[in-house]
């Protein structure tokens, strides 16, 4: 590239299928906003409504009954604890062998790493909700079909990052392990987990704090916690209390994320 | 991960938490009324239940077709709503441009859209603008605005201050600084971070239809409650197609914009 070809060139940032790529994406973005603008069934006058709405809520909701808190919201609060710490340790449970049967440097067989993925994507994809609806209809209403809603789901979030995790281990210690004639269990254990145990904790404290938020909505499905309480209390229009509810969950959740913080600056 | 992990011997108090956990786990498990029997039960119905889901039917794909349309436009428009929103708010919340007084609310004021489901949302809107899919935009915009606006504010936060300085010394305005010295350095993580909320929506908008908030979740919860099983598994089978639809639609955007 001589100065005289640099001088007379005309610069850009991007190549021109950058350019056309970046622009179909906009275009998609404009196009996809505009066709739901003018598809979608909002009814205008309830737009206009909306505010006056929405202030007449929260007119009805004030004061929170405060009274209502240890009758019937604490119990429900700790059900939904239950729900979300119990549901947790099940699908770490499950996720982890299922970890280590993905991750594609511990398990070498092309065809148990895909059935291993395909579970976890199935997981992943079907919601905690839709997994609630399938097991009260199987176990009944209670916090048993929460319980396990929670785990499925769970497992496709904790397996899928368990095994990332696991694949960008290092092979050094496992490669030793295995030279000096340790048995599987042994490499698992001592090669792998050590490299990965940071990540896991990571990832179960925050996949506790997400399964929190769940657990609580659980219950309009009749799924046990919090969220029955909720439902009841909206049902019968009793709005005070439904504030009530939803301070409650405000603080719990908060207190949720404070303490998940805190262990995490403390362990890893 | 190949940090190296310091391996620490077992302290008396960690092994004292672990045996607390323990107990409490134990406690909680009880408190499931999880008896044999009631397992045996549940295995046999699940047994049906599987039974009954398969084969899927799609005979009344038009209504399954109309939920998912109704679902994805909703998620489209929640998402847009929610980066027009959060943009603002995020400005506001970011520490390096505001000060205190300014960032404690917009600060707050995510926290507590965050800290709700966007099903619970979708409940308080179902309320206050009635049916349909205009409760659940709104219920998703909130959701957006929790997720979106701390993101946002916390890739504003991991600016360089030069260029912001550079161009706030010309005597430029505050929006031209915005405009020229903190939206360039951000915008490519913004896109990406648009495009996960986007993701996130698709798949809260298949769900907050179990309230009655528009989309394919109302169609979902009916056939649920009609014992409708094998329209059931063809819904759960067509949401599961549509989000790894955007899955793949949304990682190509994030390759577009990587450069």
């Amino acid at each position: 590239m001589t100065p005289a070809t640099v001088a007379g060139r005309e610069w850009r940032r991007f190549t021109p299928a950058e350019r056309f790529a970046r622009f179909t994406v906009y275009f998609t973005i404009v196009a996809a906003i505009v066709l739901s603008v003018r598809t979608v069934e909002v009814i205008p006058e309830f737009i206009a409504d909306a505010p006056e709405q929405i202030a007449d809520l929260f007119r009805r909701m004030w004061p929170p009954d405060f009274a209502y808190y240890p009758l019937e919201i604490h119990p429900a609060l700790l059900d939904s604890m239950h729900i979300a710490t119990v549901g947790t340790v099940l699908g770490i449970a499950m996720a982890l062998p299922l970890g280590f049967l993905a991750a594609r440097n511990v398990t070498p067989f092309a065809w148990i790493n895909w059935i291993a993925r395909l579970v976890l994507i199935a997981a992943r994809s079907v919601n905690t909700l839709v997994f609630a609806l399938f097991f009260v209809a199987v176990f009944g209403p209670g916090p048993l079909a929460g319980t396990l809603a929670i785990a499925f789901h769970s497992i496709g979030f904790l397996g899928r990052l368990f095994s990332e995790a696991l694949e960008v281990s290092s092979a050094g210690p496992v490669e030793a392990l295995g030279a000096a004639g340790a048995p599987w269990p042994s490499i698992v254990v001592y090669g792998y987990w050590p490299q990965v145990a940071p990540a896991f904790w990571a990832l179960a404290l925050f996949r506790w704090d997400i399964n929190v938020r769940e657990s609580i909505v659980l219950g309009l499905v009749g799924a046990g916690g919090i969220g029955m309480v909720l439902d009841n209390a909206l049902n019968l229009f009793q709005w005070t209390r439904v504030a009530m509810v939803l301070v409650a969950i405000l603080a719990v959740v908060v207190v949720a994320e404070v303490i998940v913080t805190y262990i995490r600056n403390r362990i890893i | 991960m190949a940090g190296v992990s310091v391996v620490r011997p077992a302290s008396w108090p960690l092994r004292l938490a672990w045996a607390a956990f323990a107990l409490y786990l134990a406690y909680a498990l009880s408190h499931l009324e999880l008896t044999p029997a009631r397992f045996l039960a549940g295995l046999e119905f699940g047994q049906k239940f599987l039974a009954k889901l398969f084969p899927p039917d799609f005979q009344r794909w038009e209504l399954l077709l109309k939920g998912l349309k109704e679902s994805l436009e909703m998620a489209i428009l929640a998402s847009a709503l929610g980066v027009v929103v959060s943009l603002p708010v995020s400005l506001l919340a970011a520490r390096n441009l505001m000060p205190g007084w300014v960032t404690w609310p917009a600060r707050m004021l995510m926290v507590v859209c965050r800290s709700f489901h966007p099903v619970i949302v979708a409940i308080l809107f179902v309320k206050a603008v009635g049916f349909g899919a205009l409760a659940g935009i709104l219920a998703l915009t909130v959701a957006s605005l929790g997720f979106l606006g701390k993101l946002f504010a916390e890739a504003i936060e991991e600016i360089s201050l030069k260029q912001v300085e550079a161009i706030r010394s010309t005597g430029a305005p505050f929006m031209s600084v915005i405009t020229y010295g903190v939206l360039p350095q951000v915008h490519a993580r913004f896109i990406g971070f648009s495009s996960y909320e986007l993701d996130a929506n698709l798949r809260n908008s298949t769900l907050v239809g179990i309230v009655g908030a528009g989309g394919i979740g109302g169609t979902l919860f009916a056939a649920f409650q009609r014992f409708d099983y094998d329209f059931v598994c063809a819904i759960i089978l067509s949401i599961i197609a549509m989000i790894v639809a955007g899955e793949v639609l949304t990682n190509a955007v994030k390759r577009v914009f990587r450069a």
